[in-house]
């Protein structure tokens, strides 16, 4: 009944090819079977944004995809961002402005930061927060994550 | 999690199959917002599930023809907010889509998902049913079109068959777009279901229809057509008791996003704003 299906799909620029069955989600995948771990999984219900990742260029919940709808997707995850080992101004605004306390969430946010910046270079603080509105952190930390995400656009600017 | 089967058909006519064949153990699989979530906490355990999104017919898009705006059943949320099309005809439903989760659901969410999945809250059902959609359905018997009205039963259930599938949904186009307006209450602001949703349209005609959601088991609509309520002159006092009158369709329950009290009484509350906002034709609630 539940046959398992060999997926190909591109992680941060790496073809991969994986064995998964139908439960399989893109999250599991993601984590156990490429041991890409800096994809959090949390509520596991869509609520809280731990898992966003960017498929074919949109971001998701990655608890809420199966491995295999993803067969032949483009993915990029928060490993995918930082380049020769340089973070993007992005990430480093995160460091700068406090914005990281345990850091489980950071990833999604900084995953649904980089999507917001990129449809909207200069968000305003609402836009902001709409922009992040799926993306819960439990340290609290919105007020630094908002004012990362401002110091990145700020900075895009100069 | 459950095991289950996964088919990925790339024709339309191989899905019917699909579903007539494992009738009623399979489930079409849109964006699987809701879809997962079912999986995963075991209220529903189909045997297959079959995915709509590689299906040649149902590609993503917003089509216009004979007077109708045509979405087709794998066209996410997102999108659907983005089209100009849709902003200018459909404002009130592009403001309900907007509202649905945050980006990365909407980025998932189908139209046709939200419908069938049939919440008595989804937020698009009160905007489909104040401006006509038609459901298009495509079973082993062929394709009808249901009226939207006619398309909800009750929590989780719509007049689909197991094997019958949505296609895609219409919208009649009007040459005036007619005014027409959202609203919710939430319990926070970001990402909430409703506890209370309202749509209203009034067109040149005198004609007000009131899409209401979360208040009854399914979604419904009222109409107006007496030119009081689409009247901006109309005192205050016969507005709210007609409003009243109209919201006795409704039937509220207690549950965790709110008791029945408040929602009737905020159901009113909302009413009277959201027509307020169609009348001037702000476009939001
Ligand atoms: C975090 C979160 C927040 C949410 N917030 C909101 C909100 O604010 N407002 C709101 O209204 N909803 C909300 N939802 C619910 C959900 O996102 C919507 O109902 C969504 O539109 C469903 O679409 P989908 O494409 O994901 O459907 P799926 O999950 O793929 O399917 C939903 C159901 O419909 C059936 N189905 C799907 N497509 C078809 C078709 N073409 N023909 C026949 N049957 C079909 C499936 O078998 C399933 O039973 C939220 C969900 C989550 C997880
Ligand atoms: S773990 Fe996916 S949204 Fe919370
Ligand atoms: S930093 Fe701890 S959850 Fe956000």
């Amino acid at each position: 009944m539940s046959r398992t299906h060999l997926i190909r799909l591109t992680v941060n620029r790496v073809p991969r090819q994986v064995e998964v069955t139908p439960r399989h989600m893109l999250l599991d995948l993601l984590r156990d079977d490429l041991g890409l771990t800096g994809t959090k999984a949390c509520c596991l219900v869509g609520e809280c944004g731990a898992c966003t990742v960017s498929l074919d260029g949109r971001i998701v919940n990655s608890c809420l995809v199966l491995a295999v709808e993803a067969d032949g997707a483009e993915v990029t995850t928060i490993e995918g961002l930082a380049t020769d080992g340089h973070l993007t101004r992005l990430q480093q605004a995160f460091l700068d402005e406090g914005a990281v306390q345990c850091g489980y969430c950071t990833p999604g946010q900084v995953m649904a930061a980089r999507d917001l910046l990129a449809h909207n270079p200069h968000p305003t603080t609402a836009e902001i927060r709409e922009g992040l509105a799926g993306n819960l952190c439990r340290c609290s930390c919105y007020a630094q994550i908002i004012a990362a995400v401002s110091a990145a656009a700020a900075e895009e600017e100069k | 999690m459950q095991s289950f089967g996964y088919e990925h058909p790339e024709w339309l006519g191989q899905a019917v199959d699909l579903l007539r064949t494992h009738r009623p153990h399979a489930r079409p699989l849109a964006g699987g917002t809701d879809l997962v979530n079912r999986l995963r906490d075991g209220t529903l355990r189909p045997h297959v599930v079959v995915d709509l999104k590689g299906i040649a017919e149902l590609r993503p898009g917003i089509t216009q023809a004979d007077g109708r705006l045509w979405i087709s059943a794998t066209t996410v949320l997102a999108d659907l907010v983005a089209d100009e099309r849709m902003r200018t005809h459909f404002p009130a439903l592009v403001t309900a889509a907007g509202v649905v989760g945050p980006v990365q659901i909407r980025n998932r969410a189908t139209l046709a998902g939200n419908i069938c999945n049939a919440s008595p809250a989804a937020d698009t059902a009160p905007p489909l049913l104040v401006y006509r959609a038609q459901v298009i359905a495509r079973g082993p018997a062929g394709t009808r079109s249901i009226p939207i009205d006619a398309f909800f039963l009750g929590p989780g259930k719509t007049t689909l068959a197991r094997d019958e599938l949505v296609t895609a949904i219409e919208l009649p186009v009007r040459d005036r777009p007619v005014q027409a307006a959202f609203g919710r209450l939430t319990r926070r602001r970001g990402a909430d279901l409703a506890t209370v949703s309202v749509c209203v349209s009034v067109d040149g005609t005198g004609s007000t229809r009131i899409g209401y959601g979360a208040v009854g088991p399914r979604p419904l609509l009222a109409t107006d057509d007496s030119g009081v309520l689409a009247d901006p002159a109309t005192d205050p006092a016969t507005r709210t008791s007609l409003l009243a009158r109209l919201a006795r369709a409704t039937s509220p329950v207690s549950d965790v996003r709110a008791s029945q009290e408040y929602r009737r009484s905020m159901l009113l509350v909302l009413s009277q704003r959201v027509l307020r906002a169609a009348v001037i034709g702000e476009g939001e609630g």
